[in-house]
């Protein structure tokens, strides 16, 4: 869990750095960050837990099609973190259920 | 409502390059993509690409993409639904796209679907932990935001997805225990990209296999197993790997479930990766209104899915009555049947011979 | 064996080498791409025309009298899979492309790695040069390393001590 600082080929140009909230949490991340690339640059991949058995569920395919990473935004549940930009002071929550309509 | 002549699914190069095709011709394009950034999985490419140097080849993937974005992006004839996801297709020509609270009616003459692929899971022990991902997510972290998920990577599958994956990984600062392929030979690789990571030390275990991955919460281990030459694994021969996350480079599906929606009809050929919709050459499908480019019409790469788009927006413009020049579309023909004249394309060959004959014609 | 893993047997080494006057005489191209890619920059990026193809398919033929070790081809292949080559004597220079980080500076003594990254020989550094090539924007770096003639098939890779 860590941010590239230095790459041979690619550039990672600053960016703004804003906050979020997880579980209620502050925490840091960069302008044109996925909830979910935030969240893991953070070291957190436990997302949700899976509806029947409660496991832990991480982000799989970062593509939006697989709904491993779904999780709870700024209330709204089902939330696909992998194609979601982060914003300031947006509320991220993992997802225990199938999820309550606001 | 957005009323449009040709509704152009996916921003990936086969989506860009039949935009540019089609607003070339001077019909006005919609191009809807469910992330809100175009260029598909190219941004994330940082190897330069193989094909014809006047043609793109030798620039490296993310630059590539910069480019077709850039155009794009500044064609009059080019209106952008990013953040958007098809979720439905009637037979009329309408169309609705979508986003998690509101959705948009579309009216197009014709749609070229070019959606892009999936990647496969494989069966193992707690292959849901969080840590295992797609290769081509750890691309993505990586490439496109800068973010590691994890320190030691272990690559299964060693298609040109894996093997790059772990170039990649190398560049990124990372270290990658190793490559397994559960086929006693590369598994699709070219030649060149095998040994340009091999060499760098990174191992390639073939005749091996995963067969689960434990932690706490997330992924701390990983345990592989040699196979014998019915798959089977051979016990006793159990290595334990200390890795923190496990990318999957086993193959990619076409997404399909687009056109099953619209009503083409779509054919199960094992060569293509799945289900394909069935198309021909230049990108009809069975609905007159519908056209389809790779890698959802069937598992290829970057340089043939932008032919593709090319051709199908080249063919949906011509239709539509618009002036094309037909000597660009035999051009691009002939191309594609250069590139995939090759033991590389034999495969993709075999799948498109097997659509396009028999019961499926 | 390159069927099995990707790696060319040193006769298939031996197939696109030079001959030993021209190894002799100064830095040449050397391919080691032996697989029908459809691709073709190497053709393109050469500035004296020595790189042909039959087809987009076929491997590429490198006329090794014309070439000019110029390295402008070691950069533009997106296989990596040309290297340059020099006898000298007693020693032989070895030009490999890099793309990772943390790139070694002349002088610098390395371990000299083979194709299958095991170490064979001490290397030291001669030159670190980055060739744009075909691509403007390409960041690739040409690294020659200096070892004992007796490698010089073998060394295609190395490791910062």
């Amino acid at each position: 869990m860590r941010r590239i600082t230095e790459h041979p080929i690619l550039e990672f140009p600053e960016r703004k750095v804003i906050t979020f909230y997880f579980e209620g949490k502050p925490l840091t991340a960069y302008e044109g960050d996925t909830v979910a690339s935030a969240l893991i640059s953070n070291g957190i991949q436990a997302f949700r837990e899976s509806i029947e058995l409660h496991r832990p569920r991480g982000m799989f395919c970062a593509i939006g099609n697989c709904s491993s990473c779904l999780m709870v935004v700024n209330g709204v549940p089902n939330v696909r973190t992998c194609v979601t930009p982060v914003e300031e002071g947006m509320t991220v929550e993992r997802q225990l259920n199938r999820g309550v309509m606001p | 409502m957005i009323e449009v002549d040709v509704l152009v699914v996916g921003g990936g190069p086969a989506g860009m390059n039949a935009a540019l095709a089609v607003a070339d011709a001077g019909a006005t394009v919609l191009l809807v993509d469910r992330f809100y950034k175009l260029g598909g999985q190219l941004v994330k490419q940082t190897h330069k690409f193989f094909g014809w140097a006047d043609r793109g080849a030798g620039t490296r993937g993310f630059h590539l993409a910069e480019d077709l974005a850039q155009k794009v992006k500044s064609h009059p004839n080019i209106r952008l639904l990013m953040g958007h996801e098809l979720i439905g297709a009637y037979a009329d020509g309408t169309y609705i796209a979508a986003t998690w609270d509101a959705h948009v009616k579309i009216k197009a003459k014709k749609a070229i679907m070019c959606t892009g692929a999936a990647e496969r899971m494989i069966t193992f022990e707690n292959n849901d932990l969080p840590g295992v991902m797609g290769a081509g997510a750890v691309q993505t972290l990586m490439n496109e935001y800068g973010v590691m998920p994890g320190q030691r990577y272990l690559i299964v599958g060693s298609g040109n997805v894996g093997v790059i994956l772990a170039y990649q990984l190398l560049q990124a600062g990372a270290q990658v225990d190793a490559i397994v392929d559960v086929l006693p030979k590369l598994g699709g690789a070219y030649w060149v990209h095998a040994a340009k990571v091999q060499r760098l030390g990174v191992p390639l275990l073939l005749r091996r296999t995963i067969t689960g991955v434990y932690g706490d919460g997330r992924v701390e281990k990983a345990v592989t197993v040699a196979v014998d030459e019915r798959f089977e694994p051979v016990p006793g021969t159990e290595m334990e790997h200390h890795v923190d996350v496990v990318a999957l480079a086993v193959g990619l599906m076409p997404l399909a479930d687009v056109f099953q929606a619209a009503g083409v009809k779509t054919v199960y050929v094992p060569e293509l990766g799945g289900f394909v919709p069935w198309h021909d050459e230049l990108g009809h499908t069975t609905c007159p209104d519908i056209y389809v480019a790779e890698d959802a019409g069937g598992i290829e790469e970057a340089t043939t899915a932008s032919l593709g788009g090319t051709l199908a927006g080249l063919t949906a413009a011509k239709e539509l009555g618009y002036p094309v020049d037909e000597k660009a579309v035999e051009q691009y023909l002939k191309s594609l049947e250069s590139f995939r004249d090759s033991s590389l394309s034999q495969k993709v060959k075999e799948g498109l011979n097997k659509l396009r004959s028999g019961e499926h014609a | 064996m390159l069927e099995i893993d990707g790696f060319p047997t040193i006769e298939d080494v031996r197939t696109t080498l030079p001959s030993e006057e021209r190894l002799a005489r100064g830095p040449v191209a050397v391919h080691e791409c032996f697989q029908d890619i459809p691709c073709n920059p190497c053709v393109a990026s050469c500035p004296v025309g020595a790189i042909s193809m039959e087809k987009l398919t076929s491997q590429p033929i490198i006329d090794h009298d014309r070439c000019t070790g110029c390295g402008s081809c070691v950069s533009a292949c997106p296989g990596l899979a040309i290297f340059l080559l020099w006898k000298k004597g007693e020693k032989a220079q070895v030009t490999i492309p890099y793309e990772m980080l943390n790139a070694p500076t002349p002088g610098e003594t390395v371990e000299g790695l083979d194709r299958y990254g095991r170490p064979v020989c001490e290397a030291s550094v001669v030159r670190v040069v980055r060739m744009p090539s075909l691509d403007k924007r390409s960041k690739t770096m040409l690294v020659t390393l200096e070892v004992d003639a007796a490698y010089m098939l073998d060394v295609r890779s190395f490791r910062k001590g």
